[in-house]
């Protein structure tokens, strides 16, 4: 049985914000089922009673100061721009037509 | 001896008396870059003129009479997922084609600080994602060694660099094992510093419980200079150590392994294992044993299922971190003819951007933390990190470090690994423990494989802020090994 089926690989382009062509999701359907099934072992280890760890080092909640210090200036942090208009970033509609 | 076949320590020490101006350097090393990277394609930008002007203002500054660092005027090959303000930032990909930061990264400013003259800025595969540099959006790095062969990964165009005398410094990032594992198949020193100990600000994240920048040279007590130079606590980064680094410069010169504990673990070798690289790696223990290491067997269980845990951690932080590149505030921007959607434009230029490993990454990672399925994978990765954290903390009591080999085998040929991520994945495998558990370690040469004449890395590892010790030990080897072979290894390796 495989791990994973096409169709969640379509949904899973669609949450990453990839526009992959048919032949691109075949491809990786392939591939990813193959990887997810080389991964899956991690599931069959017996781990009930063990903490998880998300960091190697036992750090929380560190904090700057809260002072003013300098920052970008607009044109600094506008320069990569793909589009800018006004000191802003210029970016296509966000809502549909309807709206 | 020409000046680019002299080591870091050596150039900066004429450089600071005089006897050598940092000019005469940087262009030894340009004029080398000129003649090699056409074969070698290490690097994706070359800073001629910048470089010659940074090495300008050293020369005067010494002229001057200022007492500047061990390494000012040393020129350095800079890994392209580091930030750097005066020239273009790739990380690789597609998606930062021509992109000029507006910021240095903390390691870049520290570098420019020591005095350092950055060359340029090196090959890797796309977001560091890879062990081999196919996966570069601009052409795969060849390994020195054997032009047809790869120069292992992430960071090949750091390694290539300096095994090929571009550049007797270069920066790498080791997120799973990418400064060690192409140290290990190029025939240098590289070194992964604890998690915490260098800055990951201005490195651009792929995982960013695991990204650790770190240094390449021909020689360990070049890499501790390095190391030293540009490590140590930065506030711009929330997970770095506010402790001193490790005395990894005087580890390097002391190069002693009388009385340490040495443990070799046992889950790494057998299956998969070229017999060169095992054949290396035994002698290696026996010269340790030698030179009065207590050797010990140590079994460290979980580290068989380091593998599949990193294949799930490291794409669970990609898929996360890679979000950032949206299409709307640096970078490419594809399909915006006034029609699409802000989502529309944003999906069409991640397709186009991204390469093929990046994509399976990102939805990897998307996979494994989709709810239904995050207990399962992403959840269960995190506890064998705990395992593994475990292993190594009951392991360290019994000794002082641990070896094995860097990878289990040499550098494999171009292509051979490309279209099959499993195959690929398993360079990796001794190294994903010390990233899963935050470890120092580093990889030295240990000689060439019988089947292939290619360079051959020994691994060591020591316990979180243990740096030294891989220093320590590395030197030992080093000293010891350069005694028999009368002289480094590569000057074994053919004449680019």
């Amino acid at each position: 049985m495989s791990a994973i089926t096409r169709d969640e690989v379509a949904h899973l382009a669609r949450l990453s914000r990839l526009a992959l062509s048919d032949d691109e999701l075949d491809h990786y359907a392939t591939q990813l089922d193959v990887i997810i099934g080389s991964v899956a072992r991690v599931a069959e280890i017996a781990a009930e009673d063990v903490p998880p760890s998300s960091h190697a080092l036992p750090l929380t909640n560190v904090f700057r100061p809260d002072q003013v210090r300098p920052g970008l200036t607009p044109q600094q942090a506008l320069s990569g721009a793909p589009a800018v208009e006004d000191e802003r970033f210029r970016v296509p509609r966000i809502l549909g037509e309807e709206a | 001896m020409s000046l680019i076949h002299k080591s870091a320590a050596e150039l900066g020490s004429l450089i600071g008396s005089g006897e050598v101006s940092a000019v005469e350097v940087a262009q030894a090393h340009l004029d080398r870059i000129t003649e090699v990277d056409g074969k070698l394609h290490a690097f994706l930008h070359v800073g001629a003129e910048s470089a010659i002007e940074q090495a300008q203002a050293i020369d005067d500054r010494i002229a001057a009479g200022d007492d500047l660092g061990p390494l000012a005027g040393v020129p350095i090959a800079h890994k392209d997922v580091f930030t750097t303000i005066d020239m273009p930032t790739t990380a690789g990909s597609k998606i930062l084609q021509g992109w000029r930061p507006p910021y240095d990264a903390t390691v870049t400013r520290r570098l420019r600080a020591a005095g350092l003259v950055i060359l340029g800025k090196t090959n890797l595969d796309e977001f560091a994602m890879g062990s081999s540099t196919e996966n570069s959006a601009y052409g795969v790095t060849r390994n020195p060694w054997d032009l047809s062969r790869v120069p292992g990964g992430s960071s090949g165009g750091s390694s290539a660099a300096v095994a090929g005398y571009a550049a007797p410094l270069s920066t790498g990032t080791d997120t799973g094992g990418s400064i060690r594992q192409p140290a290990s198949v190029t025939g240098i020193v590289g070194m992964k510093p604890t998690y915490g100990g260098s800055s990951r600000y201005g490195l651009i994240a792929f995982a960013s419980s695991l990204d650790t920048p770190g240094p390449f040279a021909r020689n360990v007590l070049d890499a501790a200079l390095l190391h030293e130079a540009f490590s140590g606590h930065d506030p711009m980064d929330s997970t770095s150590i506010d402790a001193p680094v490790p005395g990894v410069v005087e580890a390097a010169r002391q190069g002693d392994v009388a009385g340490l504990r040495i443990g070799v673990v046992k889950e790494f070798a057998g299956e998969g294992y070229q017999p060169g690289v095992l054949a290396r790696f035994q002698e290696s223990v026996e010269l340790l044993e030698s030179l009065g290491a207590k050797i010990v067997e140590v079994s460290c269980p979980s580290f068989t299922t380091a593998l599949p845990a990193y294949y799930l951690i490291a794409p669970s932080e990609c898929s996360s971190n890679l979000a950032r590149f949206d299409a709307m505030r640096y970078g490419l921007r594809v399909g915006d003819d006034g029609t699409r959607s802000a989502e529309e434009v944003m999906a069409l230029t991640r397709a186009a951007g991204f390469g093929p490993e990046v994509k399976r990454r990102i939805m990897l990672g998307t996979y494994a933390l989709s709810s239904g399925y995050y207990d399962a994978y992403y959840g269960q990765a995190q506890k064998v990190r705990t395992l593994i954290a475990r292993d190594f903390e009951a392991a360290f009591h019994q000794v002082d470090v641990l070896v094995s080999p860097t990878t289990p085998t040499t550098a494999f040929p171009i292509g051979e690994r490309a279209d099959d991520p499993i195959a690929m994945y398993l360079a990796d495998l001794c190294t994903i423990p010390a990233n899963l558990a935050g470890n120092a370690a580093i990889s030295v040469p240990c000689g060439l494989a019988d089947e292939d004449g290619l360079p051959v890395g020994l691994q060591i590892m020591a316990p979180v802020l243990g740096d030294d010790r891989c220093y320590r030990v590395g030197a030992a080897v080093e000293r010891a090994l350069e005694e028999r072979w009368g002289g480094g290894l590569l000057s074994k390796a053919p004449t680019l």
